[in-house]
């Protein structure tokens, strides 16, 4: 079995979020960067699988040398091989048309991505891919297992949980499910040391095709002071609700 | 030319959403001189598919034999309908997020996601987006001739907006290359990404035997329920009530949190909110700091009083 797992290098959960250049890029200054938490599920579960199956694990991140120590923290966790597909990433058809392009040159029974990036949220790269490459698609996916060549699958839906079946290869859009946040692996001093040995390939993008353009960001306005009621005091808060802000 | 609406129904009543994104291409089409063309999938009546002529849908073509989770197909149909538009609306709700990516490679269209402004020229499309889990808005513009865009439940407005409309009913039917072969649903009836009103409940509730308040609070108000992510950890609640970073994104009109300090991680999932209030013993929770409204006080004394008094405004 052969596994690609995709990677977005993003900002640690607990960062403050500021722009520079007049707000149209990122401050990277002073931020912890990680693995994105939605594609760590599928990492792990990618590792469950590899002990399980004695599958090949790659994982595959497009970005420049600067995403490099996140994926280095993947192969310590357990994955066999790394690809750094060298682009900025403009938008997500273009990150999802490179890494489509790398995997028409190579044979991978599943690719787990994440349901979306913790930074920009789009949440497209996954069903991108599958209609490039014309495979299932499974989103919010929080439960895989094989059977032969057949694969059950469940996944979240607006209003419960959809029990799936499928034939490989197919892309999942993963969360929490796929593995508990307590299973999740955190490399160890072993696997930091074999992680520097295990190869990791950059590879040249293809096309710079990209169609959305970002122009700049700006923050949430800033709420006003909080008015706080008293705790004998709670028809004043109703009052409020009902007669002053109306949301009720 | 038309712009082209996905529309979404469960169980044979379209969502509130769907409604929200057939007014968002009806401003649009008003604007553009153009028209609105809903597509309907899956099971439904046609007193229930003419609603969308209610909010402005102008052709309303409804397949009935295909079903909604056959994401690839619907993709296929939406391709096939949209041959004389250029821009199609969906609500970002997990089942359009399954087919717009799709929709966007067959068109070679751009793909906005999380859309949160309305679009005021049709032949240059520039919008805003929540990014980095609502922590910061993105100004983004498409850059091809067609565009795919999904827009946030609860960041439009559903207005009556009637216009004389056409129905095809299509026989068609499609293979999947996905089965669907059982459905858990949730047990709250109000959908949490579309409610009004969240009641949502932390650790400061000391178990999941207390909710039942949480539930009676939510009932009062016609609110869905949330927790935060510690409740999902240790499972008092099921993960599909997390809300913030890693969970969910929601944007209520009031959210009422319970017993939640308000880490920077559950703050960046509700923050959209428009009204806060936070209920905590510790006078220092960070909440205090993000809501509109703060009680300093036990969620277990708080909380039956404000049950008690929405009751009293109930009845009168």
């Amino acid at each position: 079995m052969n596994i690609l797992v995709c990677i977005s290098s993003v900002p640690d959960t607990t960062s403050k979020i500021n722009f520079t250049e007049n707000n149209t890029k990122f401050d990277k200054n002073g931020i912890q960067f990680v693995i994105n938490p939605y594609d760590e599920f599928g990492l792990t579960k990618a590792i469950m699988l590899k002990e399980k199956f004695q599958a090949n694990v790659s994982v595959i991140t497009v970005g420049d040398a600067s995403v490099e120590p996140v994926i280095r923290k993947a192969l310590a966790i357990g994955a066999d091989k790394a690809v750094r597909i060298n682009m900025h990433p403009m938008d997500s058809f273009s990150t999802a048309n490179e890494i489509a392009n790398y995997v028409k040159q190579n044979n991978y029974d599943i690719i787990i991505a994440g349901k979306e990036s913790s930074d920009y949220n789009s949440g497209a790269v996954p069903g991108i891919i599958s209609e490039i490459l014309d495979i299932p698609f499974v989103n919010a996916c929080n439960g895989l297992s094989f059977e032969g060549e057949q694969v059950n699958l469940s996944r979240e839906i607006d209003g419960g949980i959809e029990k799936i079946q499928t034939k490989t290869p197919l892309i999942i859009g993963g969360q929490k499910g796929l593995v508990e946040e307590s299973e999740l692996k955190i490399p160890n001093m072993r696997g930091i040391m074999t992680a520097r040995t295990k190869p990791l390939e950059i590879i040249e993008a293809t096309t710079t095709n990209h169609l959305t353009e970002s122009i700049e960001f700006e923050k949430p306005s800033t709420k006003g002071e909080c008015k706080m009621i008293d705790e004998n005091n709670i028809s004043e808060l109703v009052n409020e609700l009902y007669n002053v802000t109306k949301v009720i | 030319m038309s712009i082209t609406v996905y529309t979404e129904n469960w169980k044979g009543k379209f969502r509130k959403s769907t409604f929200e994104a057939v007014c968002y291409a009806r401003k649009i089409a008003d604007m553009s001189n153009k028209e609105v063309k809903a597509i309907s999938i899956g099971e439904i009546d046609e007193n229930e598919l003419k609603k969308l002529s209610n909010y402005g849908a102008n052709t309303i073509i409804s397949y009935t034999k295909v079903k909604k989770n056959n994401e690839n197909g619907v993709a296929a149909i939406i391709k096939n309908e949209s041959e004389n538009s250029n821009l199609i609306i969906f609500s970002n709700t997990f089942n359009a997020k399954s087919i717009a990516p799709r929709v966007s490679v067959k068109l070679n269209a751009g793909l906005i996601t999380n859309v949160i402004s309305e679009i005021n020229d049709l032949e240059n499309i520039s919008v805003k987006r929540q990014s980095f889990s609502s922590k910061a808005i993105e100004s983004i513009r498409l850059k091809s001739n067609c565009g795919v865009i999904t827009i946030s439940p609860n960041a439009f407005s559903v207005v009556e907006n009637v216009v004389s409309s056409n129905l095809q009913v299509k026989e068609d039917e499609l293979n999947s290359n996905i089965s669907i072969i059982g459905k858990d649903e949730n047990k709250g009836k109000i959908s949490l990404s579309e409610a009004e009103v969240v009641v949502s409940a932390g650790r400061g509730l000391k178990g999941p035997e207390n909710w039942d308040m949480i539930e009676e609070l939510a009932d009062c108000l016609g609110a869905a329920t949330a927790c935060s992510k510690p409740v999902s950890d240790i499972g008092w609640r099921p993960h599909s009530e997390h809300v913030g970073q890693t969970g969910k994104a929601i944007a209520p009109n009031l959210y009422i949190a319970i017993g939640i300090s308000g880490a920077i991680q559950h703050l960046a999932g509700v923050n959209s909110s428009k009204i806060m209030v936070a209920i905590n013993t510790d006078p220092e929770a960070p909440f205090f700091k993000a809501a509109d409204y703060g009680v300093v006080g036990d969620a277990f004394n708080v909380v039956p009083k404000l049950i008690d008094e929405l009751k009293k405004n109930n009845n009168n």
